[in-house]
């Protein structure tokens, strides 16, 4: 299974290589005087309703607050959908079907849950397709991305975790845990059936049952994640969703029902969640923001090094909280390195999320677009040096260019705060010590990139960043077997593997 | 006047294919049906089979080898009628299907579990990255025996490929119909050819030549008599030949039984600029 985020498909050769000796601009290179022909995805399979109500306790339910709020197409801009916006009622409403269904779900045995999840599973699989071309008219990432990172990987998470349940008694050397009870799952807009599945598949692996609050812009694969697990045969009540703003979140993290809150978001968020938590005795997970260095040393194999850069901070337009957005690049090879780069971005394409060869597809939002031009003039005006391709952007729409500073110093914003889009800051270093100290320079530590061909170096800052997730001549490697969170204020606990599952657990 | 019913021929399963006994032999253990009769020749051409295909499957994705052995699960569960009257139908098929279906399903979803069940990082004296790690041990051979006929044979098999193995099993005597169906949902499960060999026949003509066999990495006495599983580990003490030992009643189903399957390997590299 593919769970890497695909390269760009190959360029003709005119276009590749290695700019030859004493080159200028990377503009300077022929472009080559073909068009690229569409290719855009089928969407007729796939059926939208006009109005969307919640889902609780298997039952599609009118929320009691009356009120729908538009969802869209950040591509165009045009209205897709109406989603029910749920209120503290509606969260009640959920959380009380959650807790009518826990106590027949959590004695289950292990192996029945696990027969529902592989279920799940498959037709997460079998709807793939459907699942893939929703996520990306509703989020605006590219359908490469869709098709072949996030549908197959939340299918992962589904037959990872079923393969948990019949096997509690042999995952933990203190005995086989107890579940909490009712998890409150709340998740971000960036990667919307892949959160859902991290939060989803764990718990119901472990006998939680859940209320899940999707994020206010992409609920629409959610929405249709619920028509899943009626397909399935899901006992009603297990999985509920509530859609709605932040309001929606803040009742339900609010709400004395719960056992556990999951969430998935920003760190001031988070912030908030865990001081409204505190002293409540309910467990936590907190899976934030993050600001990672991705160190290339001088004998690192540079072709491959680009691709894994143009990879770390462009996948998912740079909405990935794991994004390697601080480039640190070793002094002596800085200039050649960043010929290349600019060359590699020169070629990314942009433009049409549903067309098969995009690179980059559509800003999820308006705030985030706002969000995104206000830190890159803030780049601009502290004096880093910007670099964008020549790109034409589609003029409905939000959009941003892959964008590239040089000359950042350590203290510029683009340096330590989270832009969460195409943007990447190069700084450099002379000595791995320095390296090590500038990675850390970050009140973030979710991950963190290396490249070098000598592994006692890549192990020498493997234990020397402070990071939750370190890849080594890598970038952006998901598995639902591979435990995934940050240190520091990246947030605490791990989603995936045998440490994921503990999560969901508590033990006497 | 009913029109008489097209009955299938009992057959092993052979390299991905449904073949008879090379030596063209069968023997009827179940009333009228006629069962191949394997011969060493059969036994060597499995193994040879299960050795040219255990690289390729060991090195698909754990992930993957986990969904292959989830499809097998629905190809057992929608052949249930076939397996279950082959099972001689009632309660008992019932149950030993009931029983199959859990371990294809647990061994299923192990696969992508060893790695973390068995393995470990160590924490060495020493600036050294030092983990260990099960990876499968070879070929794997079954001897699933009478107690049950077809349970402890789809659990041994599962276990022994979910690691990566690839494995032989010899069905049980008595009742060897279920077992060789069972290459029917291997088959449609999507299991790379040579991946499981079935034989059928008798014991007393395939396992003396079962223990010695170089190209064998493991035995699997769970079946197995207290005699077959002594002349067993004497052959195989010839080769270093590892060898589990007799189930002498039913095990629940643990990742040990995968686990005692592979091999350890432990790996040191240096830490430094």
């Amino acid at each position: 299974m593919a769970t890497s985020p695909p390269k760009s498909s190959a360029r003709p050769e005119a276009v590749q290589g290695n700019p030859p000796a004493g080159a200028g601009t990377p503009l300077d290179f022929p472009l080559g005087d073909f068009v690229y022909a569409a290719a855009p995805e089928a969407t007729d399979h796939v059926v939208i309703a006009d109005r969307y109500d919640l889902f609780i306790g298997g039952r599609k339910t009118p929320p009691l607050s009356g009120r729908h709020l538009p969802t869209l197409n950040p591509a165009t801009e045009e209205p897709l959908a109406e989603v029910a916006d749920g209120g503290a009622a509606d969260v009640d409403r959920a959380v009380q079907a959650a807790l009518a269904a826990y106590p027949r779900w959590s004695r289950l045995p292990g192996s029945h849950r696990g027969r529902h999840l592989f279920r799940i599973a498959r037709i997460v699989q079998e709807r793939a397709r459907e699942l893939a071309v929703l996520e990306t008219l509703n989020g605006g990432k590219p359908i490469r991305e869709s098709r072949d990172f996030d549908v197959p990987t939340a299918a992962q998470h589904f037959f990872y975790h079923a393969g948990w349940a019949d096997k509690l008694e042999f995952a933990f050397a203190n005995g086989r845990g107890r579940s909490l009870g009712v998890v409150g799952a709340i998740i971000p807009w960036n990667f919307p059936l892949l959160m859902l599945a991290w939060k989803i598949a764990p718990a119901l692996a472990t006998g939680n049952t859940v209320v899940l609050k999707p994020a206010e812009t992409t609920p629409l694969t959610a929405l249709l994640f619920a028509e899943i697990c009626s397909q399935a045969g899901l006992p009603d009540g297990v999985v509920n969703i509530v859609t709605g703003g932040p309001e929606t979140g803040a009742a339900l993290v609010r709400h004395p029902g719960l056992a556990k809150v999951a969430f998935t978001g920003s760190t001031a968020v988070g912030k908030e969640i865990q001081r409204t938590l505190a002293g409540s005795g309910k467990r936590l997970s907190l899976e934030l923001g993050g600001k990672a260095a991705h160190v290339v040393f001088d004998d690192a194999p540079l072709d491959q090094a680009v691709e894994g850069v143009v990879n770390g901070i462009f996948f998912n337009q740079g909405h990935v909280c794991c994004a390697g957005s601080r480039l640190l690049l070793q002094e002596s090879i800085a200039e050649p390195f960043l010929r290349r780069l600019k060359l590699r971005m020169s070629r990314l394409r942009l433009g049409d999320p549903l067309d098969k060869n995009t690179d980059i597809g559509a800003i999820n939002s308006k705030p985030q677009l706002e969000k995104i031009r206000e830190l890159v003039a803030s780049g601009v005006a502290e004096g880093s040096h910007i670099y964008q391709p020549r790109c034409a952007l589609p003029e409905r729409g939000y959009w941003f260019p892959p964008t590239l500073f040089t000359g950042v110093a350590p203290a510029h914003r683009i340096a330590r705060e989270e832009i969460f889009g195409p943007v990447l800051a190069v700084l450099t270093f002379r000595t791995a010590a320095e390296a090590v100290a500038r990675a850390n320079n970050t009140r973030y530590g979710l991950s963190a990139g290396v490249w070098t061909t000598k592994g006692s170096r890549i192990l020498w800052m493997s234990e020397r960043m402070r990071a939750g997730v370190v890849w080594a001549n890598t970038y952006n490697q998901f598995d639902a077997a591979s435990p995934f969170g940050g240190f520091a204020e990246s947030g605490f606990g791990r989603e995936g593997g045998i440490q994921g599952l503990r999560e969901y657990l508590e033990f006497a | 006047m009913t029109i008489p019913a097209v009955l299938k021929t009992p057959k092993l399963y052979l390299d991905g294919a449904f073949v008879r006994s090379e030596s063209g032999r069968v023997y009827q253990p179940e009333g009228q049906v006629n069962v191949p009769r394997a011969s060493r020749k059969d036994l060597r051409d499995a193994v040879r089979a299960a050795r040219s295909a255990q690289p390729g499957w060991a090195s698909r994705t754990a992930y993957n080898r986990g969904q292959v052995i989830y499809r097998v699960a629905e190809m057992v569960e929608a052949s249930r009628e076939e397996l279950g009257r082959a099972l001689g139908g009632g309660r008992r098929a019932r149950l030993e299907l009931d029983a199959s279906l859990d371990a294809l399903v647990f061994f299923a979803g192990l696969a992508d579990k060893i790695a973390q069940l068995g393995g470990s990082v160590n924490g060495v004296a020493g600036p050294y990255f030092n983990f260990s790690m099960p990876e499968p041990s070879g070929v794997v051979f079954v001897v699933a025996g009478e107690r049950r006929p077809f349970s402890p044979l789809v659990t041994h098999l599962a276990a022994a490929i979910c690691s990566g193995n690839t494995a032989i099993a010899l069905v049980s005597q008595t009742e060897p119909l279920a077992g060789l169906l069972l290459g029917q949902a291997l088959q449609t499960g999507d299991v790379p050819r040579g991946t499981v060999g079935l034989l059928s026949g008798l014991g007393e003509e395939i396992l003396p030549w079962v223990g010695s066999h170089r190209d064998i990495s493991l035995i699997d006495c769970c079946g197995c008599q207290a005699q077959q599983w002594r002349s067993l580990a004497e052959a195989a003490s010839d080769g270093v030949t590892r060898v589990v030992a007799p189930e002498t009643s039913d095990v629940p189903l643990s990742p040990r039984l995968a686990l005692e399957m592979t091999e350890l390997k432990t790996v040191w590299h240096p830490v430094g600029i």
